[in-house]
């Protein structure tokens, strides 16, 4: 063999065995079989479950435990009520979470856990995942059990405050808007049916008038005002 | 020059921060704005001589910084209200709020790192690399665990995208409001992302045949979730641990995030730890109780994940109004599509009778912004601007009207609607809406 021959010969061998020539003295460390490029390493059962606390609709993810709506009240005054008030009312502009049933058609909808969420189940997930804010992951499985019962409460969607969420009953329990939902259909909206080259001459009759002004209220920062404007990004 | 026998540097730098240098650039300001208020062309008194010609300046006669000066560049002192702003009055709490990329102070197509605006659910997480992890676990084969390191040994790809909130222009369903493309507009930027096609992680674990989505998570205190359908995973999405060249931005999701190209950007997970594959969606709270649009009749859309065909003209603006008198005038603006490339950006002065086709120059990448220019004799008088896009796959840019008629005024996310920009005759430019 030339010495060409056998440099790539040995450049070739680097290519498909990448492990192994990453690092000096990795050449004993077998390669994983798994996968294409053998990379990453097996998660195992304890890390894999340390990460997965999230909750679907059909009940999957849900832990073992329980709690009632009236033990549900003390924990939401200790650790919620700063943001969301104690009946879920919301301070400030932090999230109502109870009401604004039948509001969804009004001018201002109100958009809280019982008017509009379709799953209770997302309730579980964050408020495990993410609340309370500042303070993630601080509170039990049955606490999070009793808050969700707790709101259930506050929403009237179950009136008894001894009512018990449980892993068992989770799935009975369904919120008022779920069949109000339906997948994205913009593709079908009367804009875009439209066929043919927008208008690019005399597309409108008569001069153009005027219809709002952002000086009439003006929200801007450093805008002057100190007014509050309307609407939010979430 | 009174400093003419000092040896030190002269503090360039620290020109602009003199109030009587600051007073002279305000004054000139309000000269130029004068005069264009009537009509006059702006030019220097030259029977003198112009003093930026005719005097020996500072940074002509001083040393600067050395090289040692400035390890990490900033931009000028000059520049420096070209910022990210936020709206006070918009959420709770800044540490979960928004702030928005001044697009009227940028130009051409990227977004340069420290301008991307920030949107973020729990603050910014600070993550030490060294202890980032990303797992893939559910219907796969073998649940697997990521350091960066071993990401970094994946074949990489370099994809230009831009990333639109779905909520951007959500302040202005209800009418014009908001006086800037910053505010309207400016929940969206542009970089060159670097890293790995989400195809090949998913590959590795060995997606199982009912594994039809896929959970993405984020390892901040909010630990952000979305779902999203297997199809796009394995098309076009990516893990990108750098932006612009370098490594991600802290507020960027660094060490790495999830690029879901022409998607809506809350899907684009940050300080990404975690992929899980599923056989059905989750429907978490980033995707019922928010990003779902609800319609006047009550219902809401869920799942409205791509971003629509949009335009913005960003100078003029409102921050960015006119300064010169009558004669050449450039206008230019921002377009983009989450469908793929802008095909064509038409723009009217008289509020929509007639368009003339812009010029689209720099790049024209699928999913990435556009930068269109037309180049107009500006005679003086009142303008009303707009721009209209047309994407690759037809879609044409509707106006706001049209969108409010298809879907009444509380929908918050997916404002795509044609931006009214009246120009006065002195130059300075308000947010209104037309007949």
């Amino acid at each position: 063999m030339s010495k060409f021959l056998s440099l790539v010969a040995v450049a070739g061998l680097a290519l498909v065995m990448p492990a192994a020539a990453a690092s000096a003295g990795a050449e004993d460390v077998p390669l994983p079989n798994h996968g294409v490029f053998h990379l990453g390493r097996g998660a195992t059962q304890e890390e894999v479950a340390a990460w997965d606390i999230d909750v679907r609709p059909d009940g999957t993810g849900l832990p073992e435990g329980r709690g009632t709506a009236a033990e549900g009240e003390a924990v939401f005054a200790e650790a919620c009520a700063f943001c969301h008030g104690d009946f879920g009312e919301g301070r400030d502009r932090w999230p109502v979470l109870a009401g604004g049933q039948d509001s969804l058609k009004a001018e201002r909808p109100v958009k809280t856990i019982g008017s509009y969420w379709p799953y209770l189940s997302t309730v579980y997930d964050y408020v495990r995942r993410a609340m309370p804010f500042g303070d993630a992951r601080s509170l039990s499985d049955d606490d999070v059990y009793a808050i969700t019962a707790y709101l259930l409460y506050l929403n009237d969607v179950v009136t008894d405050e001894t009512f018990e969420l449980s892993k068992e009953n989770f799935t009975s329990v369904r919120l008022p808007n779920e069949e109000n939902f339906f997948m994205d259909d913009r593709d079908e909206e009367a804009h875009n049916a439209r066929e043919g080259e927008p208008c690019m001459t005399d597309c409108k009759k008569g001069p153009v008038e005027i219809t709002a002004r952002a000086r009439v209220l003006d929200v801007t920062p450093d805008g002057g005002d100190d007014e509050e404007g309307v609407g939010a990004v979430d | 020059m009174s400093r003419a026998s000092d040896r030190k540097r002269p503090l360039v730098s620290a020109a602009p921060a003199d109030p009587s240098r600051r007073q002279l650039l305000t004054a000139g300001l309000v000269a130029g704005a004068g005069a264009a208020l009537t009509g006059l062309a702006v030019r220097p008194a030259v029977a003198a001589g112009d003093p930026a010609i005719t005097e020996i300046q500072d940074w002509n006669r001083y040393l600067g910084d050395g090289v040692d000066a400035r390890p990490y560049g900033t931009p000028s002192p000059f520049e420096s209200k070209v910022v990210r702003r936020n709206v006070a009055w918009l959420t709770a709490d800044p540490v979960s709020s928004v702030n928005f990329t001044p697009l009227h102070e940028l130009d051409g197509i990227i977004t340069p790192n420290g301008l991307c605006f920030e949107r973020h659910h729990a603050g910014i997480a600070e993550v030490d690399p060294a202890m980032h992890r990303l797992m893939i676990s559910g219907l796969v084969d073998k649940p697997l665990v990521f350091t960066m390191a071993d990401l970094k040994r994946f074949p990489r790809e370099n994809r230009v995208y831009f990333l639109e909130c779905a909520a951007n222009s959500g302040m202005e369903w209800r009418g014009a409001q908001l006086n800037g493309c910053q505010f309207t507009h400016g929940m969206v930027h542009c970089v060159v992302y670097t890293g790995v096609r989400l195809r090949l992680l998913l590959e590795e674990a060995g997606v199982k045949a009912n594994g039809k989505w896929l959970l993405a998570e984020g390892a901040d205190s909010s630990a952000m979730t979305r779902s999203i359908p297997m199809e796009k995973a394995l098309d076009d999405c990516m893990v990108a641990f750098a932006m612009n060249g370098e490594a991600l931005r802290p507020e960027q999701g660094y060490p790495l995030r999830l690029v879901v190209p022409g998607w809506e950007g809350n899907m684009w997970v940050k300080w990404l730890r975690r992929l899980e594959v599923g056989d059905m969606a989750w429907h978490h709270r980033e995707e019922t109780s928010k990003y779902t649009d609800l319609l006047a009749n009550g219902k809401a859309r869920r799942f409205t994940w791509v971003m629509d065909v949009k335009s913005v003209i960003t100078s003029p603006s409102p921050q960015a109004p006119v300064t010169h008198g009558r004669g050449p005038l450039v206008i230019s603006g921002l377009a983009w599509s989450g469908n793929g490339t802008i095909s064509r950006v038409d723009v009217t002065t008289d509020g929509g009778r007639n368009w003339k086709t812009a010029r689209l120059d720099g790049p024209s990448l699928p999913k990435a912004l556009h930068r269109f220019y037309l180049d107009i004799d500006w005679d003086g008088s009142e303008l009303l601007l707009q721009s209209r896009a047309i994407d690759a796959d037809g879609f044409v840019q509707p106006t706001k009207d049209e969108l409010r008629a298809a879907r009444g005024e509380n929908s918050i996310y997916h404002n795509n609607g044609i931006q009214t920009w009246y120009v006065k005759a002195d130059g300075v430019v308000e947010n209104v809406e037309v007949s």
